[in-house]
């Protein structure tokens, strides 16, 4: 264990890409079978353990301090594994367990044993490996290397082409033994058959205005960008599949599409809530996602939809290497055969040029559309996000000036910063309504001037919450807005950011719960 | 019957002020008597008339800021040497923080009180032990009061520093640390582990470091790391206040290994914001472990917290069946963590 906690260790503090997967690769060559493979699965958050919950672990710790001392050091610490990890008591005797034992065990033993052995390895561990087995156990290891990062250490290192490991990546399973077999030339590539495996998806660059000024716009094809989940329908005759683009499985949360998958085809599409033909807002859509199970009446209230871009494979034939246009006319002849149910076409917009576009795209306030995206008609269907062949074209964001009234210490990266802010706009009466949170858009410097100020400006604080005088303007930007009986404005924001601080601004001149109303009426005026 | 230390001893804006001794202890403004535990900024303030501290500390003052600002008049301490304020009886005993900091012991009637200052209780090449002093009331800081605190042994935070140097051998290693009592103690900890080699200084640690030289803190061969050139600085250690880090200063140096010096660095995720790449965790503050054995060794039966994280300390305090009580001074904000 102790080597996986030294690499995350220094994975945590090392800045650079290239100095990140350099210690990867190195790990991966040096240590054994099965250890890097679970490392590996570790970092792709394939190792599940229930008998360990975070509850489970912080339980632990209260019991060897004390339930009150637990949630201040927490508070100020901001990580669950690492509060536990620092606030357990000094190991008597270092003896901490290896990884293959720390996976084999906790997938062996009883759940009711589970709890004391952790106990007995943090109780024989150094901080540094307490916090690596916290974070194995309760996923996330928040170090700041991806899969992706891992997959491009083993690709350089062993000499391979990455897209070669991602083809493949999501037939496999922990340890990987055959994955490792390969790459040290012991064996050849484990390939998935007929599994009905996730197929790394082509994704898109956003567009800067240098992109479009060079962009030769008649070699692209336009579509609109829907605001919904890209997912990919895997139908094979082993099985069928409906993953996200991240490869979650979500097959048990939208039965209706897989009972609609009377084919076997691989399809690329946009997961909606469609009414009579009308794409739903997105929150909508949320409230069918993140379920194991789903009853008939959220399916009856929120009928769901694909709405299909591009199709990979057909029957058993890989179509990935063919053209855009001559994918979309497979598309299009597949659709016109099969006619499968609770599926559509995305269609194609027909456009002179780049003014036509502009126009069409500023028109579009539908709330089902974010924007539009160019796909290159001679490109074909790439793993990653390279760039050139396809574009996306987000809509400009809406912004309101809003005043902050809360904030909370972030986790992660932000951790022991008050990272997280609620913010609000002025009602008739004069006083602030918070309108949404925000996470993002501003820089570290600014956040560190923003902690700084919160810490000094607190009038009241609810639990891990501080109101704040109110004093701080945000621009914040957001993709469209919506009615939300949920929220005490009647108002969500879709996609909340800070655009900018606004030092220059008083308080008392943000802006007001009204102006907030008028960009709902404008985001429904266009949907009509 | 002697009197409660809360009847002769008394939180005001100004700072801790000792009534029968009309005296403040690390008053925050100016005032006409002030006794100073140790010249951190937050504690030694300029512009009262008479300043009592240990001779170190004082020296410490005025090379901090200048002669005239130190206190009209200064009266030196011997360390242990009982002095008479009004009614009450003062003695500095050592504090273990930085060169010359001492903890202020006053006995009133029977009754007596220990501020500690800031403290620490691993040992310091560069300054003298804390010793526990058994009382009645005593006055503690808090500023690591959380139980996630616990710093690391500090041979092994400088084996790291030394341990990355050999494996980049050709990067300099810039070391951020507070210009008083960690840059010193840095220097100090690295001679004591065998590093010989000229250790290189940014401007604003120089005087400091001639100060301590100057009474009898051996620093060894040290450099200025502004008129060195770049190729002197391949490989070399170089020390700098945690403002030069992030500033221009530190462009002058080829591909840094970011290293600082706090116990602030325990955090990782806060360390990792802080843009370090080699965390050390080295603290001038007692940890939560030294907190809990100081109450022990004092014996008080009630813990006055100063500034920090008191209310985790006073929960806790009350765990072991102490009276705990904040004073929630202001103005202690710690030069550490600025």
């Amino acid at each position: 264990m102790k080597p996986f906690a030294d690499l995350l260790e220094r994975l945590i503090y090392t800045q650079g890409r290239n100095a990140k997967i350099l210690l990867l690769a190195d790990y991966f060559a040096h240590r054994p079978d099965p250890e890097r493979g679970f490392a590996l699965a570790a970092i792709a958050g394939k190792l599940d353990f229930p008998g360990a919950k975070p509850a489970v672990l912080r339980g632990l710790a209260e019991a060897r301090s004390d339930p009150e001392l637990f949630v201040m050091s927490y508070d100020y610490v901001g990580d669950l594994a690492e509060t536990i990890a620092l606030i357990w008591p000094r190991a008597q005797v270092l003896a901490p367990p290896e990884l293959p034992e720390v996976v084999a065990v906790l997938r062996g033993v009883p759940k009711g044993e589970i709890p004391g052995i952790i106990a007995g390895w943090l109780d024989a561990s150094d901080v540094s490996t307490r916090i690596a087995l916290i974070k194995l156990m309760t996923g996330g290891l928040r170090v700041g290397a991806s899969l992706r990062l891992a997959k491009l250490a083993l690709a350089e290192r062993f000499g391979v082409e990455v897209g070669a490991i991602e083809e493949v990546w999501h037939g496999l399973e922990p340890p990987y033994g055959p994955l490792f077999d390969w790459l040290e030339g012991r064996a050849s590539r484990p390939e998935p058959g007929r599994k009905p495996v996730f197929r790394p998806p082509m994704l898109a660059h956003p567009i800067e205005d240098a992109d479009r000024a060079s962009l030769d716009w008649g070699a692209y094809r336009a579509e609109w960008k829907w605001d919904g989940i890209r997912v990919q329908l895997v139908a094979t005759p082993a099985g069928k599949r409906l993953y996200s683009r991240g490869a979650d499985d979500i097959s048990a949360a939208f039965p209706e599409i897989l009972a609609a998958t009377d084919f076997h085809a691989v399809l690329d599409g946009e997961l909606l809530v469609i009414r009579d033909g009308v794409v739903a807002p997105f929150a909508d859509l949320q409230q069918r996602l993140n379920r194991k199970s789903v009853a008939a009446k959220l399916r009856a209230d929120y009928p769901v939809a694909v709405r299909l871009y591009d199709i990979l494979f057909d029957g058993p034939e890989d179509l990935r290497a063919l053209p855009f246009d001559a994918r979309r006319a497979r598309l299009e002849d597949w659709f016109a055969r099969v006619r499968p149910a609770r599926m559509d076409l995305s269609p194609q917009i027909a456009f002179a040029g780049e003014a036509e576009l502009m126009a069409l795209r500023a028109g579009a306030r539908d709330s089902g559309i974010e924007g539009l995206m160019l796909k290159r008609g001679d490109s074909p269907y790439l793993a990653g996000r390279p760039k050139g062949p396809w574009w996306k074209w987000k809509r400009d964001p809406l912004s309101l000036d809003c005043v902050l009234m809360y904030a909370q210490r972030g986790h992660g990266k932000r951790s022991s910063f008050y990272s997280d802010y609620t913010f609000g706009v002025w009602t008739e009466e004069g006083t602030l309504v918070p309108i949404g949170k925000a996470y993002s858009g501003y820089t570290d410097a600014e956040l560190l001037v923003l902690d700084r100020w919160i810490r000094a400006h607190t009038v009241a604080t609810y639990g891990p919450v501080r109101e704040v005088e109110q004093k701080i303007v945000f621009e914040v930007g957001f993709d469209s807005a919506q009615r939300s009986s949920r929220h005490k404005s009647g108002i969500a924001l879709r996609f909340p950011r800070i655009l900018r601080l606004r030092p220059d601004k008083p308080a008392a001149e943000a802006d007001t719960l009204a102006t907030a109303v008028r960009l709902v009426g404008e985001t429904a005026e266009k949907q009509r | 019957m002697t009197p409660h230390p809360e009847t002769w001893l008394q939180p005001r804006p100004e700072g801790l002020y000792c009534i029968p001794g009309d005296f403040f202890i690390d008053p925050v403004r100016a005032v006409e008597r002030a006794v100073i535990t140790h010249g951190h900024s937050d504690h030694a303030r300029p512009g009262h008339a008479h300043v009592l501290a240990s001779a170190e500390t004082l020296a410490i003052m005025r090379a901090r800021m200048g002669d005239d600002r130190a206190g009209a008049t200064q009266q030196a301490a011997a360390i242990g040497e009982v002095l008479r304020i009004g009614e009450v009886g003062v003695k500095l005993v050592p504090a273990g923080h930085v060169l010359g900091s001492c903890q202020v012991v006053m006995e009133y009637r029977g009754s007596r009180a220990v501020v500690s200052g800031d403290y620490k209780r691993r040992a310091d090449p560069t300054c003298a032990p804390f010793v526990p002093v058994i009382c009645d009331v005593f006055v503690t800081e808090a500023t690591f009061g959380l139980p996630v605190f616990r710093h690391p042994e500090t041979s092994k935070e400088i084996s790291k520093l030394l341990h990355s140097k050999e494996i980049f051998p050709d990067r300099p290693h810039l070391v951020g640390c507070y210009g008083l009592g960690k840059c010193q103690r840095l220097i100090a900890l690295l001679r004591e582990a065998g590093y010989g080699a000229p250790i290189y200084l940014h401007g604003a640690l120089v005087k400091l470091c001639e100060l301590y030289e100057a009474l009898g803190v051996r620093l060894g061969d040290l450099q200025p790391a502004t008129m060195a050139d770049k190729d002197a600085l391949t490989g070399a250690i170089v020390l700098a206040p945690p403002s030069a880090v992030a500033d221009r200063w530190a462009r002058r140096l080829d591909d840094p290994v970011v290293a600082f010096a706090s116990g602030w660095m325990r955090v990782r995720q806060r360390a990792k914001a802080s843009g370090v790449e080699l965390p050390l965790i080295i603290s001038d503050h007692a940890d939560w472990d030294e907190l809990l054995a100081t109450v022990e060794d004092v014996q008080a039966p009630e813990i006055w917290v100063t500034h920090g994280a008191e209310s985790a300390l006073i929960r806790q305090l009350g765990l072991m069946g102490r009276r705990g009580r904040a004073l929630s001074l202001i103005g202690y904000d710690d030069e550490e963590e600025s």
